[in-house]
Parts: structure tokens; C-alpha cells; sequence
């Protein structure tokens, strides 16, 4: 039986991969064919697999159209074309990646729990049934785990704390408000690889003791929350979920503000998505005022492999105090577009050009975008930069949740400060006046700045202004705003002095 | 195509005690109701904080906070253009001008004949195929301005506007 597969991630979709599936099938009804996740190369997609006696055959990017002249060109049965990209696991950006969370995900059914577990999915799981509940913490904590979702707080520590809780009802919450700009790691695995997820949150309520969690799936992503919905309810009849731990997801409603883990308590609460001062800390007053663990997607999807194969495993990549891998999104005006997930380190030059191949207008590079909206503009100079927590924030950066966007050189960056603190302003809570009002004067004294109007006292302005939001503001979108901004007048003068 | 049933206070009610006993049950109800209605009627109001017994301040309070909620109808369809960094280095604005110009609409309206309503979204997820646009749900990477063409040109022939 000749197996096929189509990936059914929705940036494959975005390219016609239903359509590809449809004509195959209309084609060759007699084949199996498989929805899978996305390997993650999406100038690739729609990325045609055959199983072969020589392993999966990659065919991309395949057009509708292209349909019956594959198949008539033998594709079925593995033959050259010049579509063909050879064995996958051989195409050069993917073989180069250390793939430890995205282990499965573009290979399996993403809702097939026996494809799941025939390519090690549980193992972890089953390892921690056998532990005590501080061993799984210390397991998580000697891996050198860093919250993924941008702050880089360690897994471990966050877990003792709630672990330590005395409290009848504790909870996982699961971040899964993916609002950066450049990334969508997290949709890739719920989308590709949703019983990872699953897994994880199972092994967290083991080891800090809640036997109620939450995915709070943001609503841009329609074809992640009914993958999770689906896996959820399949997982449950398994048993996997049960009396012993229950998982529900809920949608948000497009605040990125709930990215934020108070505000998107808050939402979780049914509240508007206002921000909570911290202390207390959700780890000891959470959802509902119970001790949670909040955590990004790839946290806690990083957790069953750690539980498998032991957190020395998982500490032995990376450098520095950033352990384990990175999930890089290289995103925006990139010629290979993808997911590569690497161990910390790789300098950005590597992730852009290397797996990246420059942008995709074949223009030269002038600005960097890392971290998302909150992240700073970095130029040319500063590519050789690793990877890393530190590395980047010592370039007055942020790692943040790994996206990479690449713009060439007919970017202005004094409208890309602009549209920070404009992105600022539709997004802020309203919670604090240094983000509600300073995000509004932030607008205005660019808009000055640009038409020239006391431009050098009005930088100055710029300048205390953003120092005001960076001290004062209650969470991160005020106080993280300023990066994009100062990096772009930093780095980018010329921009703010061209009329 | 979005569901576009007129209100109906009974249904609404039904929709609102399904859900009221969960726990934070009213972004839920919310969600429940506009995937009904197409919107969230300000009859909806003070039903929804009657069964969940908070004020109708606190339920207007997260109606108005959150991008996604309508308390009016929107168009038959659903035109999203992210405007997002990544989709803003591969020229989303001329992709937003375009579909403005085409439609005779700004971002944030809905047509005349009511067939459309485009919406800005800062991000899809789908940044590795910028610029990117969702139609009623479907998403679409790489977009060309010929491409949004299509797009709506499809619509408007569901909705008998062709030529117009």
C-alpha cells in the first residue's frame, strides 16, 4: 500500500495543501493517505512525502495543478522530478536541527495516539508515574529548563513553588496566547503534535499536585484549537485524562494583553484581561486564587522528553545558562522560511543566512526583529549574536519567544517605532497610565519627530518618555515597548532625519 | 460563510445556561453566542448577568475589551489582513490599501450591501509565508494584491455583486 503524506498544519492549508490532498486522492483513491504535521520548511509547503523503501520522499513546493504530472512522473513510486528534494531527514535544513520537542511533529498523525506513542510519546509520562513528585521537579529543574514564552523564568523553580503550596485545587494553565509577531511554534505544536502538550501538562499536575488544567488558545488560531478540542477528547477516552487530571481548552478573543499569564488569568476568570500586580505571584495566588503553574506551549512540551531521556540529557545542549534547545522562527521577508529548533547558541547570522538563505526579495538585509513587537531592532552589525538568554539581553535585546523577522533595506525603521508604540496603544490593558497614556504620546512624538518639528528636542522627549514606560509600567508590553524604539533610534538614526 | 440568524432571546438563554455552571464561564458564553448570531446583542446583557449574577457593567466591561466581540453585526464574510512585523516586511500595507480600494471600505468597516467587513489582526501564526490574510476562518500565505482580487471577487459572485 503506498502511503502519501499531506501536511495539515494551517500555514500548509494557506498554501493549498487541501487542495494537493483532494487531487491525490481523486487521482489515487487506492492509496493511504496521511495528514500529518509540517517538518516546519515552509517555502517547501505544500510538502508532498512518499514512504518509500528508501525512506520518506520530500516533493515541494506542489501546486494543485502540479497534481497529475507528478503522478504521472512516478511520484508515487518515489521518482525523480524536478520537484523532488530527495530523502527529507537528508534536506540540509532540517538535518542540521537538533530536534528534541518538535521530535514528532511533520512525521505523525498529529490525532493518532498509536502513532503517538509508537514514536515515543508517553514514555515520559511513564517514567514519572513511577517518581515521586519532587523527583519529577528535580528532574525538570536539573534539565535547566527556561520558560519559552519570552521571561527565560526556570521550569523547576516555578514547579517547587506551587508544588509547596498547601491549597485543596491547584491548576496547569497553559499559555497558548501566541501574539508575537514572527513566531507560531506553538501553533505548529498544537497544530502537529498536540498529545506532547497533553503529555506535559499531565506530568505538571503529577509533580506539583493539580488535577485541573487550561490551555488558553488564542482565537487567530482557529485550526489549533480544534486540533487540541479532538485531541483532548481522544486523549480522554484513552484515559489518559480522567479523574486524576482534566484538561479543557478555551479560546481567547484577540487581546495580545493576555499573552501577559495575569491578564490571561484574568480572561481564563472571565474577566476583561487586565494585568494583576505581582506579588502574589500566580504561582501561589492563580487562576481563581489557587496556586498555578502557568507555562508557554513549548515548556511544557519540552517535558516529556525530559522525563524520557533525564534532564542531563536535555542540560547537554545549549550554552551558558540557556539549556536545552530553541525553537527559532524565521519569519517575514526570509527566503527559507521555517522552524528550526537548535541548541542555544547559534548565532543569528547562522539562523538567517545558513538556514534562512537571506531574505526572499533578494534584497540586501538592513534590520532584525528578535522577540517579537517587544523586541529590539538590531542591524547587520549586531548578526553575530548568539542565541541566548544573556547574549541577547547584553545587546540590550531579548530572546523572547524565538521569532526572527527579517526585513531588507526598504524598511524605514522610524515607522517601525512608530508602530510599536501604536501596536502599544491598541494592545495596552489600560491597567497603568506609563503604557495606557505614554504608548498615545510615544505615537505622537514620533509623528513630530518625522515631520521634523523640534526633532532633536522632541528624541529627547523620546528618550524620557521611554524611560518612564521602561521603570514604570506594570507588566511587559509597557515596559518592553521602548526596545523596538530606542534600538530602532539607536541603530537607525538616518531614519529619524530624512525630511 | 458566518451564521447570520437574527436574535432570539430563547436560543440566547439556552446558550447562556449551557455554559453558566463551568467555571469563568463568560468569554465561553460569549464566544457561544456570537458563533450564533454573528454578534453579541445588547439584549444579551443584562441575560448574562442575570444567570451568572454579576453586574451588566462587568459583562459590558469584557464585551468592549476584547478585539473579537461585535455588539453589531459584521459582514456575510470575514476579510482578516495581519498587519503584523513579519507580514509588514513583505508589503501588507499595499496588500491593506489594495483591499481598501477594492472594496471602497476602510480597515475596521463592513460594505454597504453587507458582504464584507475587513479586520486588521496583528499576527496568524502563519509568518513563514508573509503576507498573510484569513478569509472566514481559511487562511491564506504568500497573498499578492491579484491574489485578494480572487478572493473577494469570489465573494462578491456568492453575493450577486459581480460587475458592479
Amino acid at each position: 500500500m503506498i502511503r502519501v503524506y499531506v501536511p495539515c498544519d494551517s500555514s500548509a492549508v494557506s498554501v493549498g495543501a487541501d487542495a494537493v490532498a483532494n487531487a491525490i486522492l481523486k487521482a489515487r483513491p487506492d492509496i493511504t493517505l496521511v495528514r500529518n504535521g509540517s517538518r516546519g520548511m515552509f517555502w517547501l509547503e505544500p510538502l508532498v512525502e512518499v514512504e518509500t523503501l528508501r525512506g520518506r520522499l520530500a516533493y515541494g513546493p506542489v501546486a494543485p495543478e502540479m497534481v497529475p504530472q507528478l503522478i504521472a512522473a512516478g511520484m508515487l513510486e518515489g521518482k525523480e522530478h524536478h520537484l523532488s528534494q530527495g530523502p527529507t531527514e537528508e534536506i540540509p535544513f532540517l538535518k542540521r536541527q537538533e530536534r528534541l520537542t518538535f521530535a514528532r511533529c511533520g512525521i505523525t498523525d498529529p490525532l493518532s495516539i498509536s502513532d503517538y506513542i509508537e514514536h515515543g510519546g508517553f514514555r515520559g509520562l511513564k517514567r514519572a508515574s513511577n517518581m515521586a513528585p519532587e523527583a519529577i521537579v528535580e528532574e525538570v529543574t536539573a534539565a535547566g529548563l527556561r520558560g519559552r514564552g519570552g521571561a527565560g523564568f526556570p521550569t523547576g523553580i516555578k514547579w517547587k513553588t506551587v508544588a509547596g503550596e498547601k491549597a485543596a485545587q491547584k491548576y496547569i494553565v497553559c499559555n497558548a496566547d501566541e501574539g508575537d509577531s514572527g513566531t507560531y511554534a506553538d501553533r505548529m505544536i498544537m497544530e502537529g503534535d498536540p498529545f506532547v502538550l497533553i503529555e506535559g501538562m499531565i506530568i505538571a499536575g503529577m509533580a506539583v499536585g493539580a488535577d485541573k488544567g487550561y490551555i488558553y488558545c488564542r482565537s487567530e488560531y482557529p485550526h489549533a484549537f480544534e486540533t487540541l478540542r479532538r485531541a483532548i477528547g481522544i486523549a480522554r477516552e484513552q484515559e489518559y485524562l480522567g479523574p486524576k487530571f482534566e484538561l479543557e481548552v478555551r479560546l481567547g478573543a484577540g487581546a495580545y494583553i493576555c499573552g501577559e499569564e495575569t491578564s490571561l488569568l484574568e480572561s481564563l476568570e472571565g474577566k476583561r484581561g487586565q494585568i494583576r500586580p505581582k506579588p502574589p505571584l500566580p504561582a501561589m495566588e492563580g487562576l481563581f486564587g489557587k496556586p498555578t503553574v502557568v507555562n508557554n506551549v513549548i515548556s511544557l512540551a519540552s517535558v516529556p522528553i525530559i522525563m524520557d531521556k533525564g534532564g542531563a540529557y536535555y542540560r547537554d545542549f545549549g550554552m551558558g545558562k540557556s539549556r536545552g534547545t530553541l525553537t527559532i522562527q524565521l519569519a517575514g521577508n526570509i527566503r527559507h522560511g521555517g522552524l528550526v529548533e537548535k541548541a542555544f547558541g547559534l548565532t543569528l547570522r547562522e539562523a538567517i543566512y545558513d538556514f534562512g538563505g537571506g531574505t526572499q526579495t533578494g534584497r540586501p538585509l538592513r534590520a532584525v526583529q528578535v522577540g517579537g513587537p517587544l523586541g529590539a531592532y538590531f542591524p547587520e552589525s549586531l548578526l553575530d549574536t548568539p542565541l541566548d538568554y544573556e547574549a541577547f539581553a547584553a545587546k540590550k535585546g531579548m530572546l523572547g519567544h524565538g521569532g526572527v523577522v527579517v526585513f531588507d533595506d526598504t524598511v524605514d525603521l522610524a515607522k517601525q517605532a512608530r508602530f510599536a508604540m501604536e501596536f502599544c496603544a491598541i494592545e495596552s490593558c489600560g491597567k497603568c497610565t506609563p503604557c495606557r497614556i505614554g504608548s498615545t504620546r510615544g505615537v505622537e512624538t514620533i509623528d513630530k519627530i518625522i515631520a521634523n518639528e523640534d526633532r532633536v528636542k522632541n528624541l529627547q522627549v523620546l528618550d524620557d518618555l521611554c524611560e518612564v514606560m521602561l521603570d514604570g509600567s506594570l507588566c511587559a508590553l509597557g515596559g518592553l515597548t521602548p526596545f523596538p524604539v530606542l534600538s530602532a533610534v539607536q541603530h537607525f538614526p538616518d531614519d529619524f532625519a530624512r525630511r | 460563510m458566518l451564521a447570520a440568524l437574527d436574535w432570539n432571546a430563547e436560543v440566547a438563554l439556552g446558550r447562556i445556561r449551557e455554559l453558566a455552571g463551568a467555571p469563568g464561564p463568560l468569554l465561553p458564553i460569549l464566544h457561544s453566542l456570537q458563533a450564533e448570531f454573528g454578534y453579541v446583542d445588547e439584549a444579551a446583557v443584562p441575560m448574562i448577568a442575570g444567570e451568572l449574577n454579576i453586574s451588566q457593567a462587568e459583562v459590558h466591561g469584557v464585551i468592549t475589551f476584547y478585539h473579537d466581540f461585535r455588539r453589531e453585526p459584521a459582514g456575510r464574510h470575514i476579510l482578516q489582513i495581519c498587519r503584523a512585523e513579519a507580514c509588514q516586511a513583505m508589503g501588507c500595507e499595499s496588500l491593506v490599501a489594495h483591499a481598501e480600494n477594492r472594496l471602497g471600505i476602510a480597515m475596521g468597516q463592513t460594505t454597504a450591501d453587507h458582504s464584507v467587513t475587513l479586520k486588521p489582526v496583528y499576527c496568524l501564526g502563519n509568518c513563514a509565508l508573509s503576507p498573510a490574510v484569513m478569509l472566514d476562518g481559511r487562511p491564506y500565505g504568500r497573498v499578492t494584491p491579484s491574489a485578494v482580487d480572487g478572493l473577494i471577487e469570489s465573494l462578491l459572485v456568492q453575493s450577486g455583486r459581480r460587475g458592479q
